[in-house]
């Protein structure tokens, strides 16, 4: 029996999102091509401190060019929606903000909670898809025994992207279809070749879409450069975790928590970045078993799996993208925050990431380390 | 799927007889027009014939024609052929980026550049740029028509103005050709732009009128083609084009497919007025292109509005080709009073010869459906309806 209803792709250009769609096309859906153009790689070529051209991955022109191709071999309809204004606001002005203020954003989970989701939504049901489907490496079901819509783990855990997934609400998981949640990555470039895709061999990208290279540093100079905004002082003092002065540095948005190198001090033994005070412009170092901490506070917590956290409950918190999943007990501390309790205390919990929590495969919640 | 195309202007489709008279070019006529040689000559003669046609549309000498890849060009050439540092010119916010763009580029080398408002029906007051003038004024460019809008300047005013100034008088006509009479005496213009593929002709082609005695800066050095105005051997196959659909434009005042142009423009108009609610009709006062309706529809987002169109088989714009993906709203609309969200939800519909009163009553099925739907799934149209005093956007 042939699908009639129309599904949107949420195509970025690479391997993941074409195979999604070529996979819905082959399945006889009616599928309709979406990139969302949320940052013009080539606005701060020349500013402090940047190249005058660059190459950047997602949104780049050749991205765009490489999906639109994907849908001609396809012979799908294909549109670019910008979002440039809503992106910088949502995403790039947050992600500076916290950057200067001495905290390690994420902005891959901003943009999916506040941006991607929502407004590749709202452009599927506009033109008339319900349903939107993304490459990513997730898997979502309703889960009758919960009455809820449950995120869970990908059949290939070494492609996971549930950590930056964690704020999706019930009525976009409920319109979202994640088709790669069971395949592993080398069946999805063979599925790739397999459907004539050109690009089936193309690098994944590891990078924050907006900034290319990877240098925070260089971006937020060039960006506040370009908004003619000047960097704030935020130079102070380096101190000991018993608050002894042991030097000057220039600025907090240089350190992040667990950074060892360009500290600026020379000590007999290694030593890290522990704290960041903003409010007194103090960085905190010390010895690397003073990373250790056994308990956080997340807030901005969105819940998947139950409704609401009513008691202590036991489960697997993920604390960054690249962190192994460690036991620990959540409890309920009130305006959307919890008190996270790890069995065994982790290393370098940094304010500004986000933390997952898991019941095995499944997604419980998430928020923002405060 | 039924397909209707109304974004010509965009661009329009080849007409078959066109593309008839243009086919031998690509084959057995394939002489470089500069050789000495029989096939060399054959060349030559069709480009000049297709001169005079262009000739003819303009009411201009053939020589006056210099042939160009299309309308940027036109602009660029008649620009950066005249201006020079420490030069003023004077244009208007709503010019074609081919023009506007120039003009900042001409900012930046030197030239001062006076960017004249518009009215709330984006019609640039003579007044303003009688006003606008200095001793050091070198060059005035308005547009003909407005792509967005359709809109029709005052250039037979402004060109007096220019005359009696001594000043050069530029316009991009590119969306007038075809679709109003030109005359090149009657405006007073040293040079006008048009373009072959907003009149059904090739796409890469189009002419600029220079008038005698007008020097023009090239931009390209090279052979001394073009009487050396423009360097590079002749597109002769998409020339032979141009002065074909040139000589179609022509007859088209007298035949009566421009008349029907636009009762298919006005049946559009007035229907998708009648048929939806809060929906305006914008450069409605002003004289316009007989195929161009730009309409806006209040609590719609115009991006989307053309993809669900397009995905039921009707071709739309939200404004000029090149902004579609950009963040802004049309600087056109804006610089017409337009808020930005009603500029966002403005559609241009314009038509061409190939359009018939099927395709108008294809659309009108469409357009209430889709504005229908987007604005029932509208978080700011719902909360407009429940509210007692409902309020336009702008």
């Amino acid at each position: 029996m042939p699908n009639s209803q129309t599904i949107a792709v949420a195509m970025s250009g690479g391997v993941d999102s074409s195979t999604v769609a070529a996979m819905l096309c082959q399945q006889g859906y009616p599928v309709v091509g979406l990139t969302l153009q949320l940052w013009n790689q080539r606005r701060l070529a020349g500013h402090n401190g940047m190249p005058e051209s660059s190459h950047g991955r997602c949104c780049s022109i050749d991205d765009v060019y490489d999906a639109r191709r994907v849908a001609e071999t396809l012979g799908i309809p294909y549109y670019v929606v910008s979002q440039e204004k809503r992106f910088e606001q949502d995403v790039v002005r947050p992600f500076v903000a916290e950057y200067l203020s001495g905290r390690t954003p994420i902005p891959c989970s901003l943009c999916n909670n506040h941006l991607k989701f929502d407004q590749l939504l709202i452009t599927a049901r506009q033109i008339g898809a319900d349903l939107l489907a993304t490459g990513h490496y997730a898997r979502n079901e309703f889960d009758e025994a919960r009455g809820r819509w449950i995120l869970k783990r990908p059949a290939d855990r070494s492609k996971d992207q549930t950590y930056f997934l964690f704020g999706l609400t019930q009525e976009q998981l409920s319109r979202t279809l994640f088709p790669l949640g069971e395949m592993r990555k080398p069946d999805v470039r063979e599925e790739a070749k397999r459907a004539g895709l050109r690009l089936f061999e193309k690098p994944d990208s590891q990078e924050i879409c907006f900034i290319p290279g990877g240098d925070y540093k260089q971006f937020l100079d060039a960006y506040l450069e370009e908004q003619g905004e000047e960097i704030p002082d935020t130079a102070g003092e380096l101190v000991t975790t018993t608050g002894e002065v042991i030097g000057k540095h220039a600025g907090i948005h240089n350190f992040t928590v667990g950074q060892r190198k360009g500290l600026g001090v020379a000590t007999g033994s290694p030593l890290y970045v522990i704290e960041i005070r903003g409010d007194k412009r103090q960085v905190v170092v010390g010895s690397g078993e003073h990373l250790l901490s056994r308990t956080l506070r997340a807030t901005r917590v969105n819940w998947v799996a139950i409704a609401d956290l009513r008691e202590p409950m036991r489960i697997q918190a993920k604390i960054r993208h690249r962190h192994e999943p460690a036991s620990a007990t959540i409890e309920n501390s009130g305006n959307d925050a919890v008190t996270v309790t790890f069995n065994d205390p982790q290393r370098a919990i940094t304010p500004g990431q986000a933390v997952v929590f898991y019941d095995g495969d499944v997604v419980v919640g998430g928020g923002w380390i405060s | 799927m039924h397909r209707v195309y109304f974004d010509n202007n965009a661009t329009t489709p080849l007409l078959p007889e066109v593309f008839e008279a243009m086919r031998p070019y690509f084959l057995e006529k394939f002489g470089n027009a500069s050789s000495i040689h029989q096939q060399g000559q054959h060349a030559r003669s069709a480009v000049e014939q297709a001169r005079e046609h262009v000739a003819e549309l303009l009411n201009c000498r053939p020589a006056e024609i210099v042939f160009t890849s299309g309308g940027t060009e036109g602009d660029n050439l008649a620009l950066f052929g005249l201006a020079k540092p420490g030069d003023h010119i004077i244009t208007s916010a709503i010019e074609h980026h081919a023009v506007l763009n120039s003009c900042h580029r001409l900012g930046e080398m030197g030239c001062t550049v006076t960017y004249l408002p518009v009215d709330g029906r984006g019609l640039v007051d003579p007044d303003d740029v009688k006003r606008a003038l200095r001793p050091e004024t070198k060059l005035i460019s308005i547009m003909f028509a407005n792509n967005e809008t359709g809109v029709l300047q005052a250039v037979n005013e402004i060109g007096k103005i220019a005359a009696e100034a001594d000043i050069y008088f530029h316009t991009d006509a590119v969306q007038a050709a075809g679709k109003v009479p030109i005359d090149v005496k009657e405006i007073a213009c040293d040079l006008l732009t048009i373009s072959a593929h907003k009149f059904h002709g090739p796409q890469g082609t189009g002419a600029l009128f220079v008038r005698k005695g007008t020097l023009l800066q090239p931009l390209a050095y090279g052979g001394r083609h073009e009487r050396s105005r423009r360097a590079g051997t002749e597109n002769l196959a998409s020339i032979v084009g141009l002065g074909k659909a040139a000589e179609i434009a022509r007859a088209g005042f007298t035949d009566g497919s421009v008349a029907q142009l636009a009762a298919l423009r006005d049946r559009l108009e007035t229907a998708v007025l009648e048929s939806i609610e809060q929906v305006a009709v914008n450069g409605d006062g002003a004289a316009r292109t007989p195929n161009t309706a730009n309409i806006s529809f209040d609590y719609i987002e115009g991006e989307a509005m053309v993809i669900a169109l397009d995905l039921k088989g009707l071709s739309v714009s939200t404004g000029a080709a090149c902004s579609s993906g950009a963040i802004e709203p049309s600087h056109v609309l804006t610089a017409m009073g337009l808020s930005a969200d009603r500029a966002r939800g403005s559609i241009r519909f314009s038509l061409g010869k190939q359009n018939t009163a099927e395709d108008v009553e294809f659309a009108l099925d469409l357009i209430p459906q889709v504005v229908n739907r987007l604005r029932e799934i509208s978080p700011v149209y719902k909360k407009a309806a429940v509210s007692p005093q409902p309020s336009a956007l702008s």
